[in-house]
């Protein structure tokens, strides 16, 4: 066992945990942190997506260890004082989501996009979700959403 | 999903590093930016009984200017090594493979050095490496030695760090004012590409004076198109040109045959991708 | 007043924003997995290795003395207690069909199959476990190839002497609902055009998002078992039915379920063996599955050969349409299993008004995953079997393969149509949703320009894919279903509640995992009752809460449940009127209700539904004889299945260099009757699409020549990520089913079995004129390229994954 203290959602937070143990199950079975999910075993769909340190890691790609002394924000940390994130918001209005399992990840990406890139083209915002797989939506409303967070001008 | 037990180590130093190295030899194994050891040892693949994490050691992160190289940490994340501007400026083939690597959230994580060391003949930047003529540098006990990257990377997965070394820089040669091209043929865009064409080229006056080129799954190794740049020497930067050039692309190289193509398929694409890396990246 | 009860808005049409989605943009979620219960031990399953093989020895020792293991079993551990998966619809009365046990003590058919499992306090350990657990085989030799299977050349059950399992036949001759085939085809031979051809729908798997996860609770008097699965009620009934407990024991929850695509349409070992652990141990248990094992042993969908002979006239005019199938089962016969074709079986004829068809399909057992529905089920094999078909037709008879259809189709005004394989369309306009398709996507300039391309030999080529479809949805009639040997009816249940403070609570029988129905299923609510939308709360996906439902499936909840909701909403009406007319001193005769409102006509008399809720609440001043309450149910069993239709349009770029394809745009025009939810709609349209698309294109479950699922894992089977995939253009016809209440027919599968016969028609319409008449699905480059070659069809997949995960020394990158 080894002790971690970091910062999650803007709480601090110390464990002993196992050099194993990922950061997306710490997050789940140690924080009850189940807003972030586990879709895949190879890296390939982002829906355990959370930022570290600021950037959007994929949190099954990331030992709970490697993590001590960060920030970490999940889906469950973006609204602020109960008024949810513009990224949250365009979702719902866009219809961005449907069965909702990749949404925690695909929200969590679409902001990190937008801070590097505030006004992105369809195809970079296209790019930008490329570690981010949705079974649902075929994506249509995905960008629709992300283009309406960005305040552009969005048809159906 | 579950990795197996293994105890973790964090040194804050190279030597540290080395140390525990020596210490726990074949147990061991080194976690740099951890994108595809993970899943390796999530799916159980591998079960090392030491990680020796080397994401403490801050003198192995960052990009310098050192006369007529750049030269990359070895823990530089690839988002870092993709923005930024002296690699842009005099490795450009290096920036442009880098925007196409496997996606954002793994370019924050994932390591310049990592992944070179990985050695996975499908990654993307094993061919700008051979084509630039990389130096790579590691270090052992014993000392430091640099390692050309013909010489790097022995084969599939294998590369030239013994199991007491670390890699810890890679110099890239200067090639300010080159042009450069990655081509990367995929099937869905998050996969590692059928074949990737990485091409740089110097053009004087309309003539290729020199040509560069690196292919990523042409064999189990990163291969350099040598027959080709060899051709491409002194020629008008043409269509036609080009064209004959990189109908040799393919020579001296073994491609396998998967899913996703068999060698044939690939040896094809080779000829293609080379004509239209090389014909972007002379801007013709 | 009866101005402003006229400005309410109606609720159905509007694009309202769903309910569901506060939560889950919030990671305020409820997934199986999520679940974790005081002294709840964790599953780790041992599986095999081998496609086939005699199961020598189980050595369960090492695993049993590992840390915190409490248990460790294999299939010879348990008797009947471990129950059986079972079939719902053997097809034929002699079907052929191996028991399936979860856990087989003997041999095991598939690799993946589960052998053993272990117990222990954390997933973590109970995985450590499970490596030390040593199992002993005799490999068997396994039968992989469908047709090859299909001759017994080697046998997936060697007990069963045959690895065919089902021969259903449908004739249009012999049922009286057209001529026979032969004679069509035999006169088209000697005077007409044949068009014969064989395509492959290649094995896919539905991969949701969400991999499978299931929780029993055994410690209190009902066992509770959440899983994410579609069929909670099915599931529950399938429990009792097979290990032995009680019905009224068994409560069954699917919480908050991540997609499911047919692919939770099952019901799986691994629920099965969590069940028997749970019990035998009296302890809550979790098994959730990682991708890896849901890619190999969660059912996967397709897999048919189609060997089709097309028969017409000079002119174009189709006379008659045989198809034959083989159907590969995988190595069980899954609970719809067999039932997939024949679910396609009546609409190979799609559109049109052929005179003659037959169908057949053999089905057949392997030593591979078994199959079962994956989005359309059956009816994206047919069309795109005849869409593919009409383009070759068009270019034998040399004209647009617009033109070929609309010489072929049935026409708006010759509605009801009893088509040839016995099936009555109620509505439809295939004229006016073709007309508008090609409207979008600028039809004749693009022809125009693909000349132009053709002609300057360019090395881009374009193509234009067309794709028009009809499909039978709303699962189902339970007559029907009885007359196909089907193990259920079609009906669904619902429920409405009125709360004393003018809330509704609707339960439904339908079991949603993605689609919205608390959001769609409110709207219809909110106006049948003239209640406020918000006020409207829909429960379901618990067997306590929603005791009675067939769940969700195959396009039917809402033209099924959303029925159901209607019947019992008009009973909450009905019980309310004479409360109303009692309070209101009027007779029940004189009442009008209108927009949530009792008036008395021709007074301006009036009580609101909150109001008569309260009052039958308050029950202080009912009429003699009323009881006291306002809540009604409907079981509501169909009189048809539901027909939508559409017309897709794909503009396809091929480089001709390299076979890479690039989808330039995408239009469908579809009719689904009246439209509850627009959002909601385009939401279930553009995901069928990419789904569709990604057949055509991506997805291909490839196993190499010892049974081993080579395209295991997201590195290999290939979904689509937002950057391969466009925006799309979607528009509506509207020609309202007339066997429902609302007009309204089903949309989930609609984009998922037109897109990919218009995929597939735009790649090969961009190289016909280079000798290119079929490629095999899914159309990789390599295949295009090669088509362009040599003119086959592409070839076979290489058996073969590359690694990248490997296990070889080499720092981590």
């Amino acid at each position: 066992m080894t002790r971690i203290t970091l910062t999650v959602d803007g709480a601090q937070v110390s464990d002993d945990v196992e050099p194993r143990m990922l950061l997306v199950q710490y997050l789940r079975e140690k924080l009850g942190k189940t807003g972030t999910v586990i879709g895949c075993d190879t890296s390939n769909c982002g829906a355990c997506t959370v930022h570290l340190n600021g950037t959007s890691v994929k949190s099954c790609n990331v030992l709970a260890v490697q993590a001590d002394g960060a920030e970490v924000t999940t889906i469950e940390g973006l609204a602020e004082d109960g008024r949810l994130h513009p990224v949250q918001e365009a979702f719902r209005e866009c219809h961005g989501l449907q069965c909702g399992f990749c949404t925690p990840g695909m929200i969590m990406q679409s902001v990190d996009l937008l801070k590097e890139n505030p006004n992105p083209s369809e195809e970079e915002i296209r790019l930008g979700l490329e570690g981010n797989l949705c079974r649902c939506t075929g994506y249509h409303n995905i960008v629709r959403a992300v283009q309406h967070a960005a305040g552009q001008a969005v048809t159906s | 999903m579950i990795p197996a037990a293994f105890d973790y180590l964090a040194p804050t130093s190279v030597e540290d590093a080395l140390a525990a190295l020596a210490e726990h030899g074949d147990d061991a194994k080194i976690i740099a930016g951890g994108q595809s050891l993970l899943p390796v040892l999530r799916m159980r693949l591998n079960a090392p009984e030491v990680l020796i994490d080397l994401g403490k050691i801050d003198s192995l992160r960052g990009i310098r200017d050192d006369g007529d190289a750049i030269v990359i940490g070895a823990m530089t994340p690839h988002s870092v090594v993709g923005s930024d501007p002296l690699v842009a400026e005099h490795a450009a083939l290096i920036s442009k493979a880098v925007e196409h690597l496997a996606d954002a959230q793994i370019r924050h994580r994932g390591t310049f050095g990592g992944a070179l060391a990985h050695a996975d003949p499908a990654g993307d930047l094993g061919g700008p490496a051979v084509a630039l003529g990389a130096q790579f540098v590691i270090q052992g006990a014993g000392g430091t030695r640099t390692v050309g990257a013909d010489d790097f990377f022995v084969d599939l997965f294998e590369t030239a760090i013994g199991d007491d070394e670390i890699l810890t820089e890679v110099r890239i040669p200067k090639h300010t004012g080159w042009g450069a091209r990655h081509e990367k043929f995929v099937r869905i865009v998050h996969q590692w590409p059928i074949v990737a064409v990485a091409a740089t080229v110097r053009v004087d006056g309309g003539t290729i004076a020199e040509a560069r080129i690196g292919m990523a799954n042409m064999g189990s190794t990163p291969v350099r198109a040598r027959a080709v740049e060899e051709a491409l020497a002194g020629q008008p930067a043409t269509e036609d040109a080009v064209r004959a050039a990189a109908e040799r692309a393919d020579e001296g190289t073994n491609p396998p045959s998967d899913l996703n193509g068999d060698a044939d398929y690939r040896r094809h694409l080779s000829r293609v991708l080379t004509r239209r890396a090389v014909l972007a990246a002379a801007g013709a | 007043m009866t101005a402003t009860v006229d400005q309410v808005e109606r609720e159905i049409g509007r694009d309202r924003r769903r309910k569901e989605d506060q939560r889950l943009i919030t990671g305020r979620t409820r997934w199986t997995d999520n679940l974790t219960l005081p002294g709840m031990l964790h599953l780790a399953m041992v599986r095999s290795p081998f496609a086939h093989a005699t199961i020598t020895s189980v050595d369960t020792s090492a695993a049993k003395t590992a840390p915190n293991v409490v248990a460790v079993y294999s299939g010879a551990d348990f008797g009947d207690e471990l129950g059986v998966c079972i079939n719902a619809w053997p097809i034929t009365p002699d079907q052929v069909a191996p028991t399936h046990s979860p856990m087989p003590s003997d041999r095991v058919a598939f690799a993946g199959e589960v052998v053993a499992v272990v117990v222990a306090r954390s997933a973590a350990e109970a995985r450590d476990a499970a490596e030390l657990v040593d199992v002993e085989y005799d490999v068997l030799p396994a039968a992989l190839d469908l047709k090859e299977a299909a001759a017994d050349t080697v046998l997936a059950h060697p007990d069963l002497g045959t690895n065919k399992s089902a021969l259903w036949v449908f004739d249009s001759g012999e049922a009286g609902t057209g001529a026979p085939v032969e004679d069509a085809i035999a006169k088209a031979r000697t005077d007409g055009i044949v068009i014969e051809r064989e395509y492959r729908q290649q094995r896919l798997i539905p991969a949701f998002m969400e991999p499978r996860s299931v929780v029993v609770d055994p410690t209190g008097e009902q066992y509770v078992m959440y899983s994410a699965t579609q069929i909670p009620h099915i599931l529950r009934f399938a429990l009792a039915a097979t290990t032995g407990v009680s019905e009224s024991k068994i409560r069954v929850i699917a919480p908050d379920v991540g997609g499911g695509f047919g692919g939770k349409l099952q019901v799986t070992p691994e629920e099965w063996i969590a069940w028997a652990v749970g019990r035998r141990l009296g302890k809550p248990v979790k098994y959730t599955e990682t991708r890896s094992e849901s890619l190999l042993s969660a059912h996967h969908g397709r897999d048919q050969w189609q060997k089709l002979t097309l028969s017409a006239e000079k002119d174009g005019t189709v006379t008659g349409l045989k198809v034959e199938l083989l159907a590969d089962l995988g190595a069980y016969v899954a609970i719809v299993g067999g039932g997939v074709p024949v679910l396609g079986a009546f609409m190979f004829n799609a559109i049109y008004k052929f005179p003659a068809y037959h169908f057949s399909v053999q089905t057949v057992l392997t030593n591979k995953t078994w199959t079962d529905a994956y989005r359309g089920a059956g009816r994206p094999e047919a069309t795109y079997a005849i869409e593919r078909l009409m383009d070759e037709l068009a270019a034998e008879v040399g004209v647009d393969p617009i033109a070929i259809r609309e010489k072929n189709w049935i026409k708006h005004d010759e509605f009801p149509f009893t088509t040839v394989a016995g099936l009555e369309y109620d509505s439809g306009n295939y004229e006016a949703a073709t007309a508008r398709a090609k409207e979008m996507i600028g039809y004749d300039e693009l022809r125009a320009e693909q000349m132009a391309r053709r002609a300057s030999g360019d090395k881009v080529q374009l193509g234009i894919g067309v794709s028009t479809f009809t499909e039978m949805c709303g699962l189902a009639p339970s007559r029907v279903l009885g007359t196909l040997d089907y193990g259920a009816g079609g009906w669904e249940h619902a429920s409405v509640r009125m709360l004393a403070t003018g809330k509704v609570e609707v339960v439904t029988g339908a079991s949603a995992h993605g689609q919205g129905h608390e959001t769609a299923f409110s709207q219809i609510v909110a106006d049948r009752l003239g209640v406020a939308f918000e006020d409207v709360e829909v429960l379901h996906g618990d067997t306590q809460v929603a005791p009675k439902g067939l769940d969700t499936y195959g396009s039917r909840s809402l033209v099924v449940g959303g029925e159901a909701l209607v019947k019992a909403a008009d009973k909450v009406i009905e019980k309310a009127k004479p409360i109303a007319a009692h309070l209101l001193e009027a007779s029940a005769d004189d009442l009008e209700f209108a927009n949530g409102r009792f008036s008395v006509r021709g007074t301006d008399q009036g009580m609101a539904m909150a109001e008569v809720a309260l009052a039958t609440f308050a029950a202080h001043n009912l009429p003699d004889g009323v009881e006291a309450s306002l809540d009604s149910d409907a079981t509501y069993d169909p009189v048809n299945f539901n027909f939508p239709h559409g017309t897709h349009l794909c503009a396809m770029e091929v480089d001709t260099e390299t076979g890479e394809l690039k989808m330039r745009k995408y239009v469908c025009c579809d009719d689904i009757g009246n439209i509850i939810n627009p959002l909601i709609v385009s939401g279930q349209v553009h995901g069928g699409l990419v789904q569709g698309i990604a057949q055509a294109l991506w997805e291909e479950a490839v196993y190499d020549d010892s049974g081993t699922l080579v395209s295991g894992s997201f590195v290999d089977y290939l979904l689509p990520t937002a950057a391969d995939t466009i925006s799309f253009e979607v528009d509506h016809t509207t020609s309202p089913s007339l066997t429902n209440t609302l007009g309204t027919k089903g949309v989930g599968e609609a984009g998922t079995i037109a897109s990919t016969p218009a995929v597939v028609n735009a790649v090969v319409d961009a190289v016909r004129h280079l000798g290119v008449n079929d490629i095999q699905m899914p159309c990789t480059p390599e295949r295009v390229w090669r088509a362009i070659q040599d003119g086959g069809s592409g070839g076979a997949t290489t058996e073969a994954a590359q690694p990248h995960f490997d296990e070889a020394e080499g720092a981590g990158a």
